[in-house]
């Protein structure tokens, strides 16, 4: 470790790319780890997306302004080590990771993420949402929104396959979670708006969002007063980021000294802090090293091990959704 | 354009008919084509370039990641992107800007005419003229809020039409969020880009034509439908394909008024090539492009010939 903290500091720079500051925590992340190691971070692209990070890693390979780490969605981490883009590297708490939640070659791990929640807004939702079958409820006509198309956002993405579980599917079969969102549109409750956030709760446009748990509380939460998050009692889907260093990093000490930080105790906690939940939360829960304020902000996790789609799933989940939604939910 | 520059070449060359002047002209002639060498470099870089690399891109596989260009040879993208949800778009796009190009088209017309009659110097046409070149250019995500904040089941329209008849427009079929919307939505920059657009070929109308007819015993109806009519109809055809150009790329608007519930073709480009769900598929997402490509290099070609037609009477 300390020969890796040597050999950062001498690169003494660090890029990352696409990490926006208000987002889980990143702008107290990257400063506090440029003030203990004077290494200097070069924040690329901050409002990004993954597929622009990997057109990024391919594109500026070789020149120094190439990003050293990407933040990931799963599917773009798994296209990347077959691309060979990543160069494996285990973290010393490599063990505290879920199996399902990291390549075994150590090409890309599980950083933090959270589970597809129900928020709403009291003042506008008389009767308090508990799950995604008591959202087909007349008295929420014009109601529910999504942050965006489930073909372009992770996140909306996600609470269809959620939807799907809670309605007789399973990560073979997200049809039923199409077919859920068609009916609720039918009924008129689903309002399919792109821009779901804080403004379309606040105007009352999309009153109840179905998003991440820590977008909710991060985002909507500090705008409307009193707003509740759940997580649907019908359905836990739990999604998270992945890491992975550069295959062709111009700062490969740097980039591995950033990763030791992000899973040590102070770089989970300080995503914990930003309303995100860190892959190794149960350690650090059973620990009682956990900055507790910052975990009792999100709505308690269900129990029993986290489930994730295989590859397989995911990409085929994603086709039906690709070819599907307009053809199903649209009119 | 080519005509005009052979008819000032011409007499110089014959009146000099000497050696000296000779040269002159021939330089004259390559300085000319100099100038427009910058020009011609930014159409290579900005337009020529990038159309070969998403026609090569197309027709490369993407199996097994990212890499875009060094896959072998392929017809699956161009063929998947003819097909499905793929074809539903390219359909449904096509008939939102065909809809979009016709209806802002007639609505523009009227206005620009209203324009054309009113006198110069008018304030109201000067502000309307104003007005139009604003919200010609007022599109993308902030167009789709202005409409979900004033018409949406919450918006401050709504809540005053109930207040003022008791009635709730999105109780009666009224909605933002389909292609229905989105076409509502579009109307407020086409039918202000439409008077800009078609306000020229109204001004080149010269009054001495209606004087004219009216001298040989024309009333309105027949001037309209003998002299001006048949020289607007290029020139009014042509911004229909100019409004069908401009629908048929907008993508920011309808995708927040959508959701992606409604299939175009520029919103599924998008999830293919920025989205964070589809990985790997950017290869589609070029063959999509390629089939937009042609679909305007063939609109615009209809709309060259238009404009030549155009051209005989507004010189």
């Amino acid at each position: 470790m300390s020969a890796l903290v040597k050999a950062a500091e001498k690169e003494g720079h660090l890029n990352v790319i696409t990490l926006p500051s208000n987002w889980a925590n990143y702008g107290a992340i990257m400063k506090d780890f440029s003030a203990k190691y004077h290494i200097k971070i070069t924040d690329a692209n901050p409002e990004g997306s993954s597929g622009q990070e990997i057109t990024a890693v391919q594109q500026l390979k070789g020149q120094s302004r190439a990003p050293d780490v990407v933040d990931v969605g799963t599917p773009f981490a798994v296209e990347g080590a077959n691309d060979h883009l990543w160069a494996p590297y285990k973290v010393a708490t490599w063990s505290n990771i879920p199996s399902n939640a990291k390549d075994t070659n150590g090409d890309w791990y599980a950083d933090y993420g959270g589970y597809v929640a129900i928020g709403y807004n009291p003042a506008k939702v008389k009767v308090a949402p508990t799950s995604f079958a008591s959202l087909d409820n007349p008295a929420y006509k014009n109601m529910i929104g999504l942050n965006n198309s489930p073909t372009t956002a992770g996140a909306a993405f996600a609470a269809v396959y959620a939807a799907a579980l809670a309605n007789g599917g399973s990560f073979g079969n997200i049809e039923p979670g199409i077919k859920y969102f068609a009916h609720l549109k039918q009924i008129g409750n689903f309002v399919p708006t792109a821009i779901g956030g804080p403004t379309t709760v606040q105007n009352g446009t999309t009153p109840i969002l179905i998003w991440w748990d820590y977008l909710l509380a991060s985002e909507v939460k500090p705008v409307v007063p009193g707003f509740k998050i759940i997580i649907p009692s019908d359905s836990s889907y739990a999604s998270y980021y992945d890491q992975a260093i550069s295959a062709t990093a111009p700062d490969p000490a740097a980039a591995r000294l950033w990763e030791e930080y992000l899973y040590s105790t102070t770089g989970q906690n300080l995503w914990l802090q930003g309303f995100a939940r860190p892959i190794e939360l149960p350690t650090l829960v059973s620990a009682g090293t956990v900055d507790k304020t910052a975990y009792a902000e999100l709505p308690p996790a269900p129990t029993g091990a986290l489930t994730f789609p295989t590859d397989a799933q995911q990409a085929s989940a994603e086709n039906v959704v690709s070819q599907n939604w307009a053809t199903q939910v649209g009119s | 354009m080519a005509e005009s520059t052979t008819q000032a070449g011409v007499p110089e060359a014959v009146a000099s008919g000497t050696r000296p002047g000779r040269v002159a002209t021939s330089l004259r002639g390559t300085l000319r084509w100099l100038g427009v060498l910058p020009f011609g470099v930014y159409i290579a870089l900005g337009l020529i370039a990038p159309t070969i690399a998403i026609a090569i891109v197309s027709f490369k596989s993407s199996s097994g990641g990212f890499v875009k260009s060094s896959g072998g040879f392929t017809w699956s993208n161009v063929d998947t992107a003819l097909h499905g949800t793929y074809l539903l778009g390219l359909k449904t796009s096509i008939l939102l800007s065909i809809a979009t190009a016709i209806v802002p088209g007639i609505f523009g017309l009227l206005i620009a005419y209203a324009i054309f009659t009113a006198k110069r110097g008018n304030l109201l046409r000067q502000v309307v003229i104003t007005a139009s070149g604003v919200f010609a250019n007022f599109g993308g995500v902030p167009l789709a809020f202005l409409f979900i904040a004033t018409l949406s089941t919450t918006g401050i329209v709504t809540g005053w039409i109930k207040d003022i008849s008791g009635v709730d427009i999105w109780n009666h079929g009224f909605t933002l969020y389909n292609a229905y919307g989105v076409f509502f939505v579009y109307m407020y920059f086409q039918i202000p880009l439409m008077v800009l657009v078609i306000l020229p070929a109204f001004e080149g109308l010269k009054p001495t034509w209606r004087e004219a007819a009216q001298n040989m015993g024309a009333g309105t109806w027949q001037y309209w439908r003998y002299v001006g009519g048949p020289v607007l109809l290029p020139s009014f055809l042509g911004c229909l394909l100019l409004l069908f150009g401009s629908a048929f790329s907008a993508y920011a608007t309808a995708e927040a008024l959508s959701g992606g519930t409604i299939a175009l073709t520029p919103i599924q480009i998008g999830a293919l090539l920025n989205g964070n769900v589809l990985a790997g598929e950017e290869n589609l997402g070029y063959a999509l492009g390629l089939i937009m490509v042609v679909i305007i290099v063939i609109v615009m070609i209809i709309y060259a010939i238009l404009q030549r037609r155009a051209a005989r009477w507004l010189r």
